[in-house]
C-alpha cells in the first residue's frame, strides 16, 4: 500500500508531515504551550532540586506495590484533568452552538474532544484509578509483603503511562479519533476515517491494555496465593473480594478487547474484511465484541468502588459491615451475569423482540444483587455511631446518587423504553449518574481514606468538604438537565442545535460543570494544603480511622516489607478483633527479609512500546520495525538476569519496627 | 410519616416532570410512542416504589446514627438478620420479576418488526387499510425517502397521512445511523449492507422533528429532516407537490451525486425514481462492481441465505443475519 | 457466617489466640498459577478469534471457498509435526525432572525443529494461497482464515524463539530452579498451542474441506 514510492523520506517518517502540527489551530497552540510551559517548569523543578535520581530509583524502577498503586493514582488524576478540560469544552459549546452560532468548535475539532474525552476518563482516569487503588491497599490488606509479580506490576504500569502518552500526543501531532470512544466500524475502518485519528486511538489502548491484562493475572495471583495464614475466602475483607472479581473480569474482558482492537487494525493496515461494509465484512460483529468487553468493564470499574464503600461505611459507622455473606454473593452474582447482557447496549439494531427481551431481563436482575448490596450498606450505617469524615461523607452521596442512576439504567434495559431514550442525552445523564456517582465518588473516598496510610498524614478536612460539595452539587446541575433534554428527545454527540428553548437546559448542565471545576480545583488544593499543613495532619499510630482491617495494624507509611511479621487471621474485622485482644506487636526476633530489587527494564519497555505505537500510527515501517525487535531483545535480556532480590536483614527490621511511634 | 409525605412529594415532582414539561417523549403525536411513553412511566413508577425509600432511609439513618447522637441505639457487633437480609433480597427481586414481565410482554408488542395492530387506544387497524411504504436510506449526511408506491424521493423531508400505520424499510450508504423521530416512535439503526424495519403511525397532523441518533461523522448535527403529519388530502397534494416540483428522476447517477457526503442539503424531490433502486442500495449495487452484494452472496443450501430479498425478515440475532 | 459470630461473642475462650508468626513466608507456584491464567487470557483471544471465524467462515464474497483452497493432505502432515512436538516436549521435561540436562537438551532441540518444520509448511500453505490470489483481503472468510491460523502460527513463532532462549539459558546456568520453572512455563504454552491446534484443525480445515 504504501510501498509504492520507498523513498528515504516515506521509510523514516512515513506520513508524518508538518502539516500534522495543528499550528492553524489557536485552541491548540495555547494548550500546547500552557502544556509546554507547565511540562518546563515541572522538569526543571526536578532538575533544579536534583531529584531525578530519586525519582528514577525510589519511584519509577520501584517494584514496591505501594509506590506503584501511588503512581497509578497520580497517572489518574493528571489524566482526570485533561479529560474533565475535554468536558468543559463540550458543555461551553453545547451552551452556546444554537441557531445562528455555530459555537466556537468545528466538528473536525469537536468530534475528537467527545472520543477523547470518553477514551480519557475511561482507559486513563477510571481504570488507573482502580488498579492503584487495589495495588495499594490489597496485598496488605491480606497482610502479603508483595504482589505475586513485582517486576511485572512496575511493567503493566508503565505500558498504561505509554498508552496515556500516546493518546495525549495526538493532541498535538496529528489529530485523534473522531468517531466516539468505541470507534464503531464502518466509521473506523479507513475507508470513512483515513486519517491518524482511530490509529492513536487503537494503539494507545492495545499498549495500556496489555499491562491491564497483566496486572489482573498478577493481582488474581495475589490474592489466590498470598493471603495470611487463616484467612480463608469467606474472611477476606470486602475490599480484596470486589478486586479479586474485577481482576477476574479483566482477565476474561480484556483479551476480548485485544482481539477486536487487532482485527480492526487489520482492517485499517491490513486491508482485511472484517469489519467493513464489503466482501463479507460484518460490523455488527464487532458492536457485540466491543460490548462482550465493554459491559463487564463497567463491573470492572464500579465493583472495587463498591468494595471500598464497604469498607468505608463499616469503618466510619463503628460497626460490623452487615451482611458480609450477601455482599460476597452478590458481587460474585454481578460478575457473572455481566457477560450476560452485553446486547442491551444495541437494542435497536434490529434484533428480535425475544432476543431484545433476553438481554434486557437480564439486565435487569444484575439490580438485584445491586439493590442487596445498596441495602447492606444503609443496614450497616444502621445502629452505628457514624462519623462524618470526608470518606462516609462520599458514601452518603454515592448511596443517594447511586440509586438514581441504577433506577435510570434499568429503565434503560427496558427494549421499547430504550428505543425512546437509545443513544439520547438520557443515556449520557445516567452512565454518568452511575461512573461519577458509583465510580468516581468510590475512588475519592478511597483517596481521602487511604491517603494517611500511604502518606503517613491525613488529607485536610475543610478543603475535603470544600471539594465534596462542589462535586455533588455540581454533579446534578450539570446532568439532572440532561435527563431532561433526552426526555425532549436530545441525542449524543451533537455540536449545533436549532431549538432555542433547549439552550436554558445546556446554560445550566454548564454552569455544573464549572461547580465541578471548582471541586476538583480544591481537591487541589486540598492536597496542597495538606502537604504543607502535614506536621498538624501526622499520624503516628498507622491506625487514623480506627480502621478494621489489616492495613491499618502496620505503620503510616508501611515499611517496604510492609510487615514484620505474618499476620494470622481469625475473623473478617482481623485488625479490630486484635485490637480487642489487645494484641501487642512483637519487637524482636525477626527474620531477614527477601525482597525483589527494583529494575528499570518495565521503563524501558514501554517507551520502547511507546515508539512502536507511534511509529505504527504514521505508518513509519523501519522505526515500527527497530523498536519492535528492541520490545523483545529488551525483553528477553531482562530473562537473563537472575540477580533480582535482596535481604533486608533482620537488625534492620528491629531497627525500623523500634523506630515506630508507640513500639 | 415524615417517608410518606416525602414519597408524595417526590410523586409530585416526578409528576409534573412527566407531564408538566411538555417534553415530546412525555406527550408524543404516535401511537407507538405513546406507548412507549406509558412504558416508562410503568416501569419509573415500579423502581420508585424500592428507590424512594432506599434514598429517605439512608438519609435517615445517615442523621439518626450520627456520632454525636449519644441517644441512638449502637450495636457494633450486629451484622446479621436473616429477615432483613431475605427482605432486602427478595424486595429487588419482587420488583424485576414485575418488571420483568412487563419487559417481555412490551418488547413483543412493540417489536418493531411487528405489523400494527392498532392506530390508537381501542381503535384497531381497519381490515383494508395497506401501510404507507417508506424506504428510507442514511446518507452522509442527509436523509432520502422513497415512496415506491407515489414513485417519488424526497430529501431531508417526510410526509405522512395520520391514522394510517407506515411501514418503513431502512438502509444506509456507508456508515450506521438511527432513524428517529420521537414524537412518532422509537428509533432503529439505519445500516449499510442492511436492512431493520420499523412500523409505526402517528396520529395528530403536524410538523415533526426527525433527526439521525447515532452519531455518523462530521456533518452529522445537520443530519435532520422534518415529519409532516398530514390528512389524506393533504397528504395526496404534498405528493402531486413532489412530482411537480421533482428535479427528474432519481437514478444510479444522480444517486451517486446525491450520495457524496454533504451538509445542510435543501429539502429536495424528485419526481420519479429509478426501479429497484433502493433495492440496490440496499445492496450496494447501484454502481455495479466488486463489492456488488446480491452478485456474491452464494445461497445457502438451508435457506438462511436469500434474507435481503423478503422485506419483513428480522435482522435476528445481529451477528448472524446481516442482510 | 457463624463463625464470624463465635469469634465475635466467645471472648473468654478466644484469648489464646495466636494473631503473628515469624517466618519466611512464600507462595508456593505462583508463577505457574500465574503463566495459567495468562493462557486462559490468551484463550479467550483464540475464543474471539474462532467466534468470527465463526460467523465470517462462509461470507466467500464471490471467493473461493474452503473447500476450494484448503488442502489437508499438508495439515494432516503439519498437524502431526505439531503433536510429536508436544510429545517431544514431553521427553524433555521427563529428562528434566531427573536433572539430565544434556537429553534435557536434545529433545528440546527436537522440539523445535518439529516446530519449525510446522511454521515452514504453514508459510508455504499461506504463500500458495496468496499466489492464486486467495489473500486475506479477498473475502471476509480468507481474512478470518488468515488471522485464526496465522495468530496461532505467531504463537508457535513466539515458542520457538523462547525455546532457543531457555536452551541457552540452561546451556549457561543449567537446570537451576529457575529454569525449570521456565521449562514448565514453557511446556503448558506449548501443549495449549496444540490444544488450540486440534480446535483449529477441527474447526477450520476438516469441517471446511468435508462439509
Amino acid at each position: 500500500m504504501t510501498f509504492q514510492h520507498p523513498d528515504l523520506t516515506k521509510l523514516l517518517f512515513g506520513r508524518l508531515t508538518l502539516d500534522a502540527i495543528p499550528y492553524h489551530e489557536p485552541i491548540l497552540i495555547v494548550t500546547f504551550i500552557g502544556v509546554a510551559i507547565g511540562a518546563a517548569a515541572v522538569l526543571g523543578l526536578i532538575t533544579y532540586y536534583r531529584k531525578w535520581g530519586y525519582l528514577w530509583h525510589e519511584w519509577f524502577t520501584s517494584v514496591d506495590h505501594k509506590k506503584i498503586g501511588i503512581m497509578y493514582i497520580v497517572l489518574a488524576l493528571v489524566m482526570l484533568l485533561r479529560g474533565f478540560a475535554d468536558a468543559l469544552m463540550m458543555r461551553a459549546q453545547q451552551a452556546v452552538a444554537f441557531g445562528p452560532h455555530e459555537g466556537y468548535l468545528p466538528a473536525e475539532h469537536y468530534d475528537q474532544i467527545f472520543t477523547a474525552h470518553g477514551t480519557i476518563m475511561i482507559f486513563f482516569v477510571a481504570m488507573p484509578f482502580i488498579t492503584g487503588l487495589i495495588n495499594f491497599v490489597m496485598p496488605l490488606q491480606i497482610g502479603s509483603r508483595d504482589v505475586a509479580f513485582p517486576f511485572l506490576n512496575n511493567f503493566s504500569y508503565w505500558m498504561t503511562v505509554a498508552g496515556a502518552i500516546l493518546v495525549m500526543a495526538s493532541l498535538f501531532i496529528g489529530s485523534f479519533a473522531r468517531t466516539g470512544w468505541l470507534a464503531y466500524p464502518p466509521l473506523s475502518e479507513i475507508a470513512t476515517s483515513p486519517d491518524s485519528g482511530v490509529d492513536y486511538w487503537i494503539w494507545g489502548l492495545q499498549i495500556a491494555g496489555v499491562g491491564t491484562t497483566l496486572s489482573g493475572i498478577n493481582m488474581i495471583a495475589t490474592i489466590v496465593k498470598m493471603r495470611a495464614p487463616g484467612m480463608t475466602m469467606m474472611k477476606m475483607p470486602i475490599f480484596t473480594w470486589t478486586a479479586l472479581c474485577a481482576n477476574v473480569l479483566i482477565v476474561a474482558a480484556f483479551p476480548v478487547l485485544t482481539a477486536t482492537l487487532a482485527l480492526l487494525t487489520l482492517d485499517r493496515y491490513a486491508g482485511t474484511h472484517f469489519f467493513t461494509n464489503d466482501l463479507g465484512g460484518n460490523y455488527m460483529m464487532y458492536v457485540n465484541l466491543i460490548w462482550v468487553w465493554g459491559h463487564p468493564e463497567v463491573y470492572i470499574l464500579v465493583l472495587p468502588a463498591f468494595g471500598v464503600f464497604s469498607e468505608v461505611t463499616s469503618t466510619f459507622s463503628r460497626k460490623r459491615l452487615f451482611g458480609y455473606a450477601s455482599m460476597v454473593y452478590a458481587t460474585v452474582v454481578i460478575t457473572v451475569l455481566s457477560y450476560l447482557v452485553w446486547l442491551h447496549h444495541f437494542f435497536t439494531m434490529g434484533s428480535g423482540a425475544s432476543v431484545n427481551s433476553f438481554f434486557g431481563i437480564t439486565t435487569m436482575i444484575i439490580s438485584i444483587p445491586t439493590g442487596a448490596k445498596i441495602f447492606n450498606w444503609m443496614f450497616t450505617m444502621y445502629r452505628g455511631r457514624i462519623v462524618f469524615d470526608v470518606p462516609m461523607l462520599w458514601v452518603v452521596a454515592f448511596i443517594v446518587t447511586f440509586a438514581i442512576g441504577g433506577m435510570t439504567g434499568v429503565l434503560l434495559a427496558v427494549p421499547p423504553a430504550d428505543f425512546a431514550l437509545h443513544n439520547s442525552l438520557f443515556l449520557i445523564a445516567h452512565f454518568h449518574n452511575v461512573i461519577i456517582g458509583g465510580v468516581l465518588f468510590g475512588m475519592f473516598a478511597g483517596v481521602n481514606y487511604w491517603f494517611p496510610k500511604a502518606f503517613g498524614f491525613r488529607l485536610d478536612a475543610f478543603w475535603g468538604k470544600v471539594s465534596f460539595w462542589f462535586w455533588v452539587v455540581g454533579f446534578y446541575f450539570a446532568f439532572m438537565p440532561l435527563y431532561l433534554l433526552g426526555l425532549m428527545g436530545v441525542t449524543r454527540r451533537l455540536r449545533h442545535f436549532d431549538d432555542p428553548s433547549l439552550q436554558i437546559w445546556f446554560e445550566i448542565a454548564a454552569f455544573g460543570a464549572v461547580l465541578i471545576l471548582i471541586g476538583i480545583a480544591a481537591m487541589i488544593v486540598q492536597i496542597a494544603v495538606s502537604i504543607m499543613r502535614r506536621d498538624q495532619l501526622r499520624d503516628g499510630s498507622g491506625d487514623i480511622w480506627h480502621g478494621r482491617t489489616l492495613e491499618w495494624s502496620t505503620s503510616s507509611p508501611p515499611p517496604p516489607y510492609n510487615f514484620a511479621f505474618t499476620p494470622v487471621v481469625h475473623d473478617v474485622d482481623t485488625w479490630w478483633q486484635m485490637k480487642q485482644h489487645h494484641w501487642r506487636r512483637p519487637v524482636q526476633g525477626f527474620l531477614p527479609i527477601h525482597m525483589p530489587k527494583n529494575t528499570g527494564t518495565g521503563v524501558y519497555l514501554a517507551v520502547l512500546s511507546f515508539i512502536f505505537g507511534f511509529a505504527m500510527v504514521w505508518y513509519m515501517w523501519l522505526l515500527a520495525a527497530v523498536s519492535f525487535v528492541a520490545v523483545l531483545a529488551v525483553g528477553i535480556h531482562h530473562t537473563f538476569n537472575y540477580n533480582r532480590d535482596y535481604y533486608i536483614t533482620a537488625d534492620e527490621v528491629s531497627r525500623v519496627e523500634a523506630a515506630r511511634v508507640g513500639a | 410519616m415524615s417517608m410518606k409525605a416525602l414519597r408524595g412529594l417526590l410523586l409530585l415532582a416526578l409528576a409534573l416532570a412527566l407531564t408538566g414539561c411538555h417534553t415530546v417523549l412525555m406527550s408524543p403525536s404516535g401511537d407507538v410512542a405513546r406507548q412507549q411513553r406509558d412504558l416508562i412511566i410503568i416501569a419509573l413508577v415500579l423502581m420508585l416504589i424500592i428507590v424512594v425509600p432506599v434514598i429517605v432511609a439512608t438519609l435517615v439513618f445517615a442523621w439518626r446514627y450520627r456520632a454525636s447522637n449519644e441517644k441512638a441505639a449502637y450495636d457494633p457487633e450486629w451484622d446479621h438478620s436473616t429477615i432483613v437480609e431475605l427482605m432486602i433480597w427478595s424486595a429487588p427481586l419482587l420488583i424485576i420479576i414485575a418488571l420483568g414481565a412487563v419487559t417481555w410482554v412490551s418488547t413483543h408488542k412493540l417489536d418493531p418488526y411487528r405489523p400494527l395492530d392498532r392506530l390508537s387506544n381501542g381503535q384497531a387497524v381497519p381490515a383494508d387499510v395497506k401501510p404507507l411504504e417508506v424506504d428510507v436510506v442514511a446518507l452522509d449526511w442527509k436523509w432520502l425517502f422513497i415512496y415506491p408506491e407515489q414513485n417519488v424521493a424526497v430529501v431531508n423531508e417526510l410526509a405522512a397521512p395520520v391514522d394510517r400505520p407506515i411501514h418503513f424499510n431502512l438502509t444506509a450508504s456507508t456508515v450506521m445511523n438511527s432513524f428517529f423521530i420521537p414524537a412518532l416512535a422509537g428509533q432503529i439503526y439505519a445500516m449499510p449492507g442492511m436492512q431493520t424495519t420499523l412500523q409505526a403511525v402517528i396520529n395528530k397532523p403536524g410538523d415533526y422533528w426527525g433527526f439521525s441518533a447515532n452519531y455518523s461523522g462530521a456533518g452529522f448535527s445537520y443530519m435532520n429532516f422534518t415529519f409532516h403529519g398530514m390528512s389524506e388530502d393533504d397528504f395526496a397534494k404534498w405528493v402531486a407537490k413532489a412530482k411537480t416540483q421533482g428535479v427528474g428522476t432519481l437514478d444510479q447517477d444522480t444517486y451517486a451525486k446525491l450520495e457524496a457526503p454533504s451538509q445542510q442539503e435543501p429539502v429536495r424531490y424528485y419526481g420519479s425514481v429509478a426501479p429497484g433502486l433502493y433495492r440496490s442500495i440496499l445492496n450496494r449495487c447501484v454502481q455495479p462492481g466488486p463489492h456488488c452484494m446480491n452478485m456474491l452472496r452464494v445461497p445457502e443450501s438451508d435457506g438462511g441465505g436469500e434474507a435481503s430479498s423478503t422485506s419483513e425478515s428480522h435482522a435476528a440475532m445481529p451477528m448472524a443475519h446481516p442482510q | 457466617m457463624s463463625d464470624m459470630t463465635m469469634t465475635a461473642s466467645g471472648d473468654g475462650a478466644q484469648e489464646a489466640l495466636t494473631f503473628h508468626v515469624i517466618d519466611d513466608r512464600h507462595p508456593e507456584n505462583g508463577t505457574l498459577l500465574g503463566f495459567w491464567l495468562y493462557l486462559m487470557s490468551d484463550c479467550l483471544v483464540f475464543a474471539c478469534l474462532f467466534a468470527t471465524y465463526g460467523v465470517l467462515g462462509r461470507e466467500y464474497a464471490g471467493g473461493p471457498s474452503a473447500k476450494e483452497v484448503l488442502e489437508l493432505p499438508i495439515v494432516a502432515v503439519n498437524t502431526t509435526l505439531l503433536l510429536l512436538s508436544s510429545i517431544t516436549y514431553g521427553f524433555a521435561v521427563l529428562e528434566m525432572q531427573v536433572n539430565r540436562r544434556g537429553p534435557m537438551m536434545a529433545w528440546l532441540i527436537v522440539t523445535w525443529l518439529l516446530g519449525a518444520g510446522f511454521i515452514t509448511l504453514e508459510l508455504t500453505e499461506f504463500a500458495h494461497l496468496v499466489s492464486i490470489g486467495a489473500g486475506p483481503q479477498r473475502s471476509a472468510f480468507l481474512s478470518s482464515f488468515f488471522t485464526l491460523v496465522g495468530t496461532h502460527g505467531l504463537h508457535v513463532t513466539c515458542g520457538l524463539i523462547w525455546m532457543i532462549v531457555l536452551l541457552v539459558q540452561v546451556g549457561k546456568k543449567g537446570l537451576t530452579h529457575a529454569n525449570k520453572r521456565r521449562l514448565m512455563c514453557l511446556s503448558m504454552f506449548w501443549h495449549f498451542l496444540d490444544v488450540v491446534w486440534v480446535g483449529v484443525f477441527s474447526f477450520v480445515y476438516l469441517m471446511g474441506v468435508l462439509s
